[in-house]
């Protein structure tokens, strides 16, 4: 059932969308956020448990202080304020995936409040998203749908519950209402995103890898006719784990919802998924505001108190945040903005700064991750990340061509063998015997022969006229099967024409 | 030889291990035959775990036979019972509720922890109201526990089968919890004594949760000196338990035998206004005036203190005791452990079913009735209105007990308004069922500590007891006093309460 859609540029032409971003971040504790069971991810299921993490009668909670010691640097560096004195309160309601049939979590006292996050867009922009907090909470289980069509509830014939990930710590990043996007808003949000998911590593508080659900957003998206109108009735777009996702979300969001506001109709206060099959959200639950959690303080925790003096020794303990970093490395490396920002929008940055890290140069490394190695991640669909090569192994590439032991083209069947899992460059070099012939017999044997199968190039160089070498030099790679140096070939060609 | 034997105070048991009159193992045996005749009777046993008792007993006189028990605190080698609302590894544990039935622990309570590293074996488990939510035994989903004083009575409760059993010589000690009153209460129907600790003064980890901000696991006792040297036993910090306060545990037990030289000079005891009078059994009354008497012959000066606001307490406390039942007993699905109950062919198998048929069929009216006020007490738009406001309440009785401790070292109130009521008698009436606890739900909602002593036999033959409230973190001060009245008492009546209780089940023991 396909829906009604406005295009997208009249769609915000007509209207004043307003997003909103839940951002869920996990934690990288060695332990759960209230007992000591052992995090790791992909464990065998229901093997990191304790009786406090299965809620087993008679259990309680003790607060992890490492997770709170991550809130708080999270909260600085989204310039928060810190509360001095925190809570958690029960969230009760009943779902098999949760062991104590309510979620631990904090209400109307949470540990940062009222802080901003300045995001830098395509054109160099600096947008300031508003937050409106980030609290703690734990999470849930996990339930897997055996039998279904396609792993949702409707149609499985059992579900099995993996309480691994049962308290794990979560920090739950809300934003306020993102008012004057315009045209902007699923760049604005994949700013954001990206930018929350750099600030998280740079603190190293969660691995912060999307794919593995360690950051999921939950995207409100609302539209109204002026800026100056009240707030319309938003949808909530629940658990987008990646930033295309996020991305495409609003922007079907604000394109489904135009075409109802615009033919008058309403739009339904609900939760909704986005199916990334069909590249659109899907209704859900409708949501009223009636939802009863039931709050109340958790009497089996004691009030969070953060002092002054912890604070500032977190502070000081602060890394370089990811735009200051972006900026010195820009310099280190000599990039033009351009090509720091398609370095950025690659995610490459890390990489590339592992890469230089290993020994090679910026503009080389730069080369292989934004050029080879992208395409190969975008055939692929995945991340730069999870492609199986890595900086040291271009950097290896990238020394073995500078050392002349490599050209162009060996280096890229070298990189395709290590993708290829054959080893590591050295490895994948040995096993095909990949070597620049350059001063040898055959080389030489392989110009003259070139040469005087061209004699009309030969003319136009002894001419003066340098433009047609390349087909010289190609006939001698394609004689050598590609194993040339073509500086080499050059040097012999220039002492034959002046011989 | 057992009837003597079972008769004497855990303290006295334990002089006799250390003199070598007795082993752990012997002590085990004549309890667990006291045990095996009374409970036909009695009923105070949800589980009586001889085996690992025995184990236990073995290990323990093993230790003393090579001189290994340096060090472990005096009361070590006595048998103990738990109430079943204490979590025991590999013993069944169900507080009473056939949701929980047949469920064993992978772990042990941090006091059973320490019971078992003091050398204290574990009878078994006894009896209450189911999830502790009584104050007579008869809510257990398991059937109720008579009162040794009168078979035909309840021993009150929850705590009644802890109560039950040491007043009835089945156990010289016994743990239990305390929400409202579940420890004091069944104390003082009993003829025993029982202590509610300073909230945090005894881990809570262990101890299946009732109502957090209320709960607290305390000794039972035949004596104030067992009571004491048990609560220095379990008591103490623990980082397991956020709530557990980080402090020393305090000189309980040498506060009690200061007591017991009847020496009081310099004590102020506060009659509190609003506790006794109107309500109480005029029985019940004139034993705690005559203790008033005695305390006040040893020396301490008896003052009026005046506590406003505790006709609220009920109130406040049946709001936020079913609030937190409502929360802490969400976890009782099906899911994980425990009950579980598939819903009908031609109702959906979904999970959310099974939980709804699972609860209907384990839990018993009188959670349900608490679960449903706690839901309600929550719900939005009604939050502020009853738990926000029953909160302020606390508040207002915490400031009540402040100024009260400013003219009196200690607060003096009879326990319960009556003596042991019939089965039967308050079922109907939730209402009268809940003014049991009238008196003891003060300390819980504020957090002090209060014990209850017997204050001997009210007019119709049967205990009535006596209320001790003490200072926060200060609960060697209740000792003092009560194990002065207690000696005074004895040496009114010619020896403790018990000596009036008829024990036919222990007839015949010693052949």
């Amino acid at each position: 059932m396909a829906e009604k859609l406005m295009k997208y540029a009249d769609a915000v032409k007509q209207f004043d969308p307003v997003i909103g971003l839940e951002t869920h971040v996990e934690l990288s504790t060695n332990t759960k956020l209230f007992c000591p069971a052992h995090v790791e991810f992909g464990g065998d299921p229901n093997t990191q448990l304790t009786p406090v993490s299965l809620g087993l009668p008679g259990s309680l909670p003790v607060l992890n202080e490492a997770a709170v010691d991550y809130a708080i640097k999270l909260g600085l560096a989204l310039h928060c304020e810190i509360a001095e004195w925190s809570q958690f309160s029960r969230k009760n309601y009943f779902y098999p995936d949760m062991p104590r049939n309510y979620q631990i979590s904090q209400y109307d006292k949470p540990t940062n409040g009222n802080g901003y996050l300045d995001v830098e867009l395509d054109d160099g922009t600096i947008f300031r998203v508003p937050i409106e907090r980030a609290h703690i909470e734990d999470d849930a289980g996990k339930n897997t749908h055996v039998g279904g069509a396609d792993g949702r509830i409707e149609g499985a014939d059992h579900s099995l519950v993996d309480y691994n990930r049962a308290g794990v710590p979560l920090i739950e990043i809300v934003t306020k209402p993102i008012e004057g996007v315009g045209d902007r808003g699923p760049e604005i949000a994949g700013a954001y995103m990206r930018t929350l998911r750099d600030i998280v590593r740079a603190l190293n508080i969660s691995h912060a890898r999307m794919e593995q659900g360690n950051m999921r957003a939950d995207v409100n998206v609302s539209l109204r006719r002026n800026p100056t109108d009240p707030f319309g009735t938003r949808s909530e777009t629940k658990n987008v784990n990646s930033f295309r996702g996020i991305e495409k979300t609003i922007q079907y969001e604000i394109r489904r919802q135009a075409a109802i506001l615009n033919d008058g109709g309403e739009v339904l206060q609900e939760t909704r998924h986005w199916d990334e099959a069909s590249q659109t959200t899907a209704g859900g639950r409708v949501k009223s505001d009636a939802d009863d959690y039931r709050y109340f303080p958790d009497p089996d925790l004691v009030m969070l108190h953060i002092t002054k003096e912890h604070i500032e020794r977190l502070a000081a303990q602060m890394p370089e945040m990811p735009r200051e970093r972006r900026n010195r490395l820009q310099g280190e490396w000599g990039f033009s903005d351009l090509e720091m920002r398609d370095v950025v929008n690659a995610d490459a940055l890390d990489l590339i700064e592992a890469t230089v890290a290993s020994g090679a140069s910026a503009a080389g490394a730069k080369k292989w991750w934004l050029g080879e190695l992208s395409r190969e991640a975008n055939a692929k669909g995945v991340s730069l990340e999870e492609l199986p090569v890595t900086p040291a192994d271009v950097a290896e590439v990238e020394k073995l061509i500078a050392d002349g032991k490599l050209n162009d083209k060996l280096a890229k069947q070298t990189v395709s063998g290590v993708l290829a899992g054959e080893g590591t460059p050295a490895e994948v070099v040995a096993k095909h015997g990949y070597q620049v012939v350059s001063d040898d017999g055959a080389l030489v044997a392989a110009v003259e022969e070139a040469m005087a199968a061209n004699p009309d190039v030969v003319e136009k160089l002894k001419a003066g006229n340098m433009k047609p070498m390349g087909a010289i030099i190609g006939a001698v790679m394609k004689a050598t099967r590609g194993q040339a140096d073509a500086k080499a070939v050059n040097k012999i060609v220039m002492e034959r024409l002046h011989a | 030889m057992t009837d003597e034997l079972v008769k004497l105070s855990a303290a006295q048991m334990a002089a006799k291990i250390k003199s070598g009159e007795v082993s752990s193992r012997e002590l085990v045996e004549a309890h667990l035959k006291v045990i095996e005749a009374a409970e036909p009777s009695i009923q105070a046993f949800l589980q009586v775990s001889a085996d690992e008792a025995r184990a236990q007993a073995d290990a323990f006189d093993e230790k003393t036979a090579k001189g290994q028990t340096e060090g472990l605190p005096e009361l070590a080698g006595v048998p103990i019972a738990i109430k079943d609302m204490i979590v025991t590894k590999g013993i069944v544990t169900t507080a009473a509720s056939k949701i929980l039935e047949g469920w064993v622990p992978p772990y042990d309570a941090t006091v059973i922890e320490k019971l078992k590293a003091a050398g204290m074996p574990l009878l078994g488990k006894t009896n209450l109201d189911e999830f502790a939510q009584g104050s007579s035994t008869e809510h257990s989903a398991f059937g109720p526990t008579h009162n040794p004083w009168d078979t035909d009575r309840v021993p009150g409760g929850s705590g009644g089968g802890s109560a039950s059993a040491v007043a009835a010589f089945e156990a010289p000690l016994a743990l239990g919890t305390d929400t409202g009153g579940s420890i004091r209460q069944p104390g003082a129907l009993t003829g025993t004594v029982g202590v509610k600790p300073t909230y945090g003064g005894v881990s809570r980890f262990g101890a299946i949760a009732m109502a957090s901000s209320l709960d607290q696991i305390g000794p039972v006792s035949r004596t104030v000196l067992d009571s004491a040297l048990l609560q220095e036993i379990i008591g103490g910090h623990d980082r397991r338990d956020s709530t557990s306060i980080p402090a020393p545990v305090r000189p309980m037990a040498a506060a009690a035998r200061e007591g017991m030289k009847r020496d009081l000079k310099g004590m102020r005891i506060g009659l509190v206004k609003e506790l006794g009078g109107e309500g109480f059994q005029p029985g019940v009354q004139a034993r705690f005036n005559e203790s008033v008497k005695l305390l006040e012959e040893m020396g301490a000066e008896i003052v009026e203190v005046s506590c406003p606001h505790f006709p609220y307490s009920l109130g406040a406390y049946y709001i936020i005791m079913p609030s937190e039942v409502s929360s802490n007993l969400a976890r009782y699905d099906g899911m994980r452990y425990g009950l579980r109950v598939m819903p009908p062919a031609d109702v959906p198998q979904t999970a959310a079913n099974m939980m709804a048929y699972t609860r209907e069929a384990g839990f018993g009216d009188e959670v349900k009735r608490r679960i449903i006020l706690g839901t309600y007490a929550l719900s939005a738009g009604y939050y502020d209105a009853w738990y926000g406001s029953a909160q302020k309440v606390r508040t207002l009785i915490i400031q009540d007990f402040n100024k009260a401790f400013e003219q009196a070292d200690v607060l003096i109130s009879p326990t319960s308004p009556s003596t042991a009521f019939k089965f039967g008698e308050k079922m109907d009436d939730p209402l009268a069922m809940y003014m049991n606890d009238i008196a003891t739900i003060p300390a819980n909602l504020a957090g002090t500590p209060a014990m209850s002593i017997p204050s001997g036999l009210s007019d119709d033959g049967l205990p009535a007891g006596i209320q001790f409230i003490a200072p926060q973190q200060r609960d060697e001060v209740m000792y003092k006093p009560a194990a002065a009245l207690e000696a005074a008492l004895n040496e009114q009546w010619g020896g403790p309460i018990w000596q009036s209780l008829k024990t036919p089940w222990l007839d015949g023991l010693n052949k």
